[in-house]
């Protein structure tokens, strides 16, 4: 069983603009431990505070939405925790429109939220984000397209390989099988690993309902036993 | 354990990853720091203004997301070449690029170009063909160092499989 079959292809022609950004060439196939081992990019100069992990504080009041807890651990290959890895997380708002000055869907933004986290994993490979649940929103890519709701994550983790950008998604949502950015991933198991879960253990009664999702990164695979 | 698949960064990651002072891994003015410049092109010759890129070497890091002409810039201190059991590695940046159609982020190599010596012994271009080596190496302006990004198209960079 191929990992490949997990990770999306550069070119996906259903997602449109993958059409003139993938590579056509022969990607360089280098030696394994190259980048397995390289050391990836040291994000220390990248500022955490501590309440850069609640999202609905972030402003004078409270965002709209369903307030949501999101949380889960940073594994690597081998099933340990990635410690003191830098978690970068951002979303759009409740209403399905981003703060960002590209994004010119007309939805509200709410006064109230960035949608902009981050924060350190624990020594267990844990992070948690306080955050609303973020609305479907449309895009052009082909008549009548809608993004599911999603989480962007940033994960960095020790190696070269490990780094990691991607998107969480939200059980049941049926707007999931109709989207070429998650399809782009051939096998559904792939496609599983990007779903979070309702967690009634994470859940705070009368407060949020918990999300749980772990991430596995690359690299540091087990090493075979010897002899 | 599987690892987790990636998925695009997206057009609208402009208001989160960008950081105070992320183009800079040393403050610029620092001696010793080169500024590089450049942009990033898709298969039709098109400036691609929602990318975001980050380059480390080291302990050194940066990031810079591109403007509305694909156009990106890095302050870093100048890198040395290093010896490793693969042999000889000319002066040069790991880089990483992520942008809104990428599915998943591409890597490369920004090479300096002052010592061909050292770059004809490089250990990591030996493994790419001879045609295709100069996509990686940045060439001497009167600003610095200059390192376009073609995603595609006659002169598409080389990347590394990951």
């Amino acid at each position: 069983m191929s990992e490949l079959e997990f990770e999306p292809p550069y070119l996906y022609p259903d997602y449109r603009s993958t059409e003139l950004r993938s590579p056509r060439r022969q990607l360089v196939k280098l030696p394994d431990h190259w980048f397995h081992e390289s050391r990836g990019p040291a994000f220390g100069r990248i500022a955490v505070k501590p309440e850069d992990s609640d999202l609905t504080k972030q402003h004078r009041g409270e965002p709209l939405g369903e307030r949501i807890i999101v949380s889960g651990r940073v594994l690597d290959g081998d099933g340990r925790p990635v410690r003191r890895t830098l978690v970068e997380v951002w979303q759009a708002n409740a209403a399905g429109r981003y703060l960002d000055p590209v994004d010119n869907h007309p939805a509200p933004l709410d006064p109230n939220f960035t949608g902009a986290g981050r924060c350190l994993t624990d020594d267990e490979g844990r992070y948690r984000f306080v955050t609303v649940k973020p609305g479907a929103y449309p895009w052009k890519n082909h008549a009548n397209a809608w993004r599911p709701a999603h989480i962007h994550f940033s994960v960095f983790g020790p190696w070269l390989s490990s780094r990691l950008v991607t998107q969480m998604y939200f059980p049941g949502d049926p707007l999931i099988p109709l989207d070429p950015i998650l399809n782009s991933i051939p096998d559904q198991r792939g496609r599983d690993l990007l779903m979070s879960r309702l967690d009634l253990e994470t859940t705070v009664p009368e407060w949020a309902l918990g999300f749980r999702w772990d991430i596995v990164l690359r690299g540091r695979d087990a090493t075979p036993a010897e002899g | 354990m599987v690892p987790t698949p990636s998925q695009t960064v997206g057009p609208f990651f402009g208001f989160a990853m960008p950081f105070a002072g992320d183009a800079e891994a040393v403050p610029p003015g620092t001696p010793g720091a080169l500024r590089i410049e450049g942009q990033v092109f898709d298969g039709s010759g098109a400036a691609v203004p929602d990318a975001i890129l980050e380059v480390f070497e080291g302990e050194q890091f940066a990031r810079c997301r591109t403007d509305e002409e694909g156009a990106f810039h890095f302050t870093v201190r100048r890198p040395a070449a290093v010896t490793d059991g693969e042999g000889i590695h000319a002066p040069h940046l790991n880089l990483l690029v992520f942008a809104r159609g990428l599915l998943r982020q591409l890597a490369t190599r920004i090479y300096l170009p002052a010592d061909p010596d050292a770059l004809a012994r490089d250990a990591f271009l030996a493994h790419v063909e001879q045609p295709r080596r100069h996509t990686l190496i940045a060439r001497e302006t009167a600003a610095g160092l200059h390192f376009d990004v073609h995603l595609q198209g006659p002169d598409e960079t080389v990347f590394v499989a990951i």
